[in-house]
């Protein structure tokens, strides 16, 4: 048992630390960490610095592009990216459709998509979700029927997250809908530009747009935007979200978190005293960090089993849905260290009606009831809960 | 970063467990777990030839380990059968004897049986609130006052007990025959004792041990918070295997999604359990151990009662028999956290520093 990193890993540790203090632009960590909105632009932006550097497919191998890191290494680097207040590498493209690719795709479409993936001329978002297929994804019925050279695509995605910034959309469609649910399901790419599609936005909870509709209306795209095999597409499916729920802890982000609280505790003051001297208060944070400590083992031992055998269990199941928690209690209690602080809604904050400045008041209700999305996506807490049933209790 | 055990903790595991599994049996374990003197001289001495007492000594002072993962390992063992042997007492002991320079032989042995005194009625738990008394009388030392709950002191023949001395916190040996000992066992099983002290005479073994006397009680606390992640994981495991096997409505009741996710989240919360506890035997002995020992034993407060409360409700009647072992389980889960520190306790401490 050693709990600390290797030599190895602690240089690669100072190696980033170094990197992303002389490479991140503070424009961009200034608006991470005062939860504003993070614009296309500016996510490009990032995007570019970090494949200038080699650093922006973290999970790719190297003969791809990537960086060929270890799962240690991953960890470290998203680790090091929430203490620098970094913005969130988009994921679609990376760390979904590539690893599909280099898996799945013939030699042709890794040629062409995985650079474009890189370059940033690509962006791509997922249509997985339907309106009557959530967390029961195999009852999806967007149809895609072969018609001579092509694929003719009918239907509805929802949930698109990003998709109003999207080049491109990969789709599980219904290939064959005699065969049992599992088995007709096909894996296409499809530009967003073809005529047929419509994207409507979804405005979230705290009045935010990151996620839409798409309908998909005789969309026709060329016949060799298929994935792997015809039918075979839940196989793809499942591999994807195996990907998906890599770094799903968020240890980073809570700790993230836990120093905000701890800071809000700090400068708040309720009955003539910090709130950080409030014992209820400060009971609560206890539990959450001491949960938070416990996740951070628990993240490290998933890894370390990952890496000696090479891809992560089921038991990764435990991370989504205690990290999701344990990171949801720590926006609850910003919001309400905040009191009534929190309640003006973003864009209604201004200088000279804050209480402790932009940064520290701007955004705590909205990112609280943002959140709460963490424990629905990516399979809710419920459905990992199933594949834990099975997987790890074998009930 | 390595999560594996090193070779030689693998085999103490082993060997262990394949040693209590066999010679500890539920049946044998409840006779002597719930009887004075709490005690098996002949299965101690067993022990003690298997190494779990050595393991708890580093190797300069006589034994073979004495780091935080050898006592997670034998302590984790016997939590997998709730063993009521009072290995706790020596695990601190062995802290108290080192940092006193003092000779662990008999100890690892297991000729001599410790028990540690450290609280008190109205300091249960607080190392600050220790009332009890030393004072110098001709060559030696004699104490008074009363130590509550020393755990193994129904069979120890030595104490380590914790009493001021010029105000400051010592270490002192008092043979069980020198004084007072109230024994009883325990509603979870094993043995505790009152120790009252009247003048009874007692050797000093560390001055100045205020330092000593709580990185022994993070010593007790890994072990304890070692044998809840073994009583643990025993407990989902037979909870798991009844839900299989039970059958209401004419179908498993494994079937019933409600109880599959409440199994689910104690497998969640003993896997955090089993973290945090990794956290506290790697920091037992460094500057964050007292930190990290209070982590533990909340989780473990607070998980340890969700696994007890849930295997008790999801057995339906049969877990609230003595004769089923989930019983015997559910209440060691539950009082252990009440030993060294409850949850509150320990989460005013993790706490404290918050306002700085």
């Amino acid at each position: 048992m050693d709990l600390s990193y290797s030599k190895d890993d602690i240089a690669f540790r100072d190696e980033v630390r170094a990197y992303l203090e002389e490479a991140l632009p503070t424009k961009m960590s200034d608006i991470v960490r005062s939860g504003g909105e993070l614009t296309k632009p500016i996510m490009e932006e990032w995007h570019a610095i970090l494949q200038r550097k080699g650093w922006l497919a973290t999970i790719w191998p190297k003969k791809f592009g990537g960086p060929g890191w270890t799962p240690v290494q991953r960890h470290i680097f998203e680790e090091e990216c929430c203490r620098a207040y970094a913005p969130r590498i988009v994921p679609f493209g990376l760390s979904m459709l590539g690893p599909v690719l280099q898996k799945f795709g013939t030699k042709e479409q890794q040629d062409y998509y995985l650079p474009r993936i890189l370059s940033g001329e690509d962006w791509w978002c997922q249509g997985y979700s339907e309106p009557g297929a959530g967390s029961d994804l195999a009852s999806l019925k967007t149809r895609a029927i072969h018609e001579g050279d092509e694929w003719v695509i009918n239907g509805q995605k929802t949930w698109t997250t990003l998709g109003q910034h999207a080049d491109k959309i990969f789709c599980l469609c219904r290939t064959n809908p005699d065969a049992k649910q599992q088995e007709g399901i096909s894996f296409i790419l499809v530009d967003m530009k073809t005529p047929g599609i419509e994207v409507r936005p979804i405005r979230l909870i705290e009045g935010g747009y990151e996620v839409n509709e798409v309908f998909f209306t005789d969309v026709r795209v060329p016949y060799g935007n298929l994935v792997g095999e015809v039918d075979k597409g839940w196989t793809i499916a499942k591999f994807l979200l195996s990907h998906e729920r890599t770094g799903i802890a968020g240890v980073g982000f809570s700790m993230q978190a836990l120093e905000e609280v701890k800071a809000l505790a700090r400068k708040v003051r309720r009955n003539g005293k910090p709130l950080a001297q409030d014992p209820l208060f400060a009971a609560r944070i206890a539990k959450a960090e001491i949960d938070l400590e416990a996740m951070k083992i628990t993240n490290m031992r998933m890894l370390f089993k990952a890496q000696e055998q090479g891809a992560p269990g089921p038991e990764t199941s435990i991370l989504k849905i205690k990290g999701t928690v344990i990171h949801q209690e720590f926006k609850d209690l910003a919001r309400r260290a905040l009191g009534p602080v929190a309640a003006p809604f973003p864009g209604h904050v201004m200088e000279g009606n804050l209480m402790f400045g932009p940064e520290d008041t701007a955004h705590n209700a909205a990112r609280y009831f943002n959140n709460r999305k963490t424990s629905i996506f990516g399979g809710s807490n419920e459905i990992q809960r199933n594949i834990l049933t099975k997987a790890a209790l074998e009930l | 970063m390595d999560f594996n055990l090193t070779e030689d903790r693998r085999m103490l595991s082993e060997s262990l467990n394949r040693f209590l599994a066999e010679q500890y049996p539920v049946e044998h374990r409840n006779k002597i777990a719930y009887a004075l003197p709490c005690h098996d001289p002949s299965k101690w001495e067993e022990m003690a030839e298997l190494g779990v007492l050595g393991a708890l000594v580093p190797e300069d002072a006589g034994g073979f380990g004495g780091a935080g993962f050898d006592i997670s390992v034998v302590f984790e063992a016997m939590g997998r059968v709730l063993c009521p042997e009072p290995v706790l007492g020596a695990a601190m002991a062995a802290r108290l004897l080192v940092a006193a320079g003092a000779d662990c032989e008999a100890l690892i042995a297991g000729a001599v049986k410790y028990a540690v005194a450290v609280s008190e009625i109205e300091a249960p738990y607080d190392l600050d609130g220790i009332a009890c008394s030393a004072s110098a009388k001709g060559e030696g030392y004699v104490l008074s006052g009363r130590k509550t709950a020393v755990y193994g002191g129904q069979a120890a023949d030595m104490f380590l007990v914790a009493a001021r001395l010029d105000g400051a916190l010592a270490v002192f040996e008092v043979a069980a025959d020198a004084a007072q000992v109230v024994g009883y066992p325990m509603m979870d099983g094993g043995g505790a004792a009152e120790l009252l002290l009247d003048e009874t005479p007692a050797r000093l073994l560390k001055a100045q041990a205020a330092a000593a006397l709580e990185d022994a009680v993070n010593a007790g606390i890994v072990a304890l918070c070692a044998e809840a992640v073994g009583a643990m994981d025993v407990t989902l495991n037979t909870t798991v295997d009844y839900l299989k096997t039970r059958k209401q409505f004419g179908v498993p009741i494994a079937k019933f999604q409600v109880l599959q996710h409440r199994a689910v989240d104690m497998l969640t919360e003993i896997e955090q359990a089993r973290s945090i506890t990794i956290k506290a035997a790697s920091d037992l002995g460094t500057a964050q151990a007292s930190r990290s020992a209070s982590m533990a034993k909340n989780l473990i407060g607070r998980a340890a009662r969700l696994v007890a409360e849930e295997a008790i409700q999801m057995h339906g009647g049969i877990a609230m028999t003595w004769e089923y072992p989930t019983s015997h389980f559910g209440k060691r889960l539950i009082m252990l956290d009440a030993q060294l520190g409850d949850q509150d306790h320990h989460l005013s401490k993790v706490m404290a520093n918050y306002a700085a």
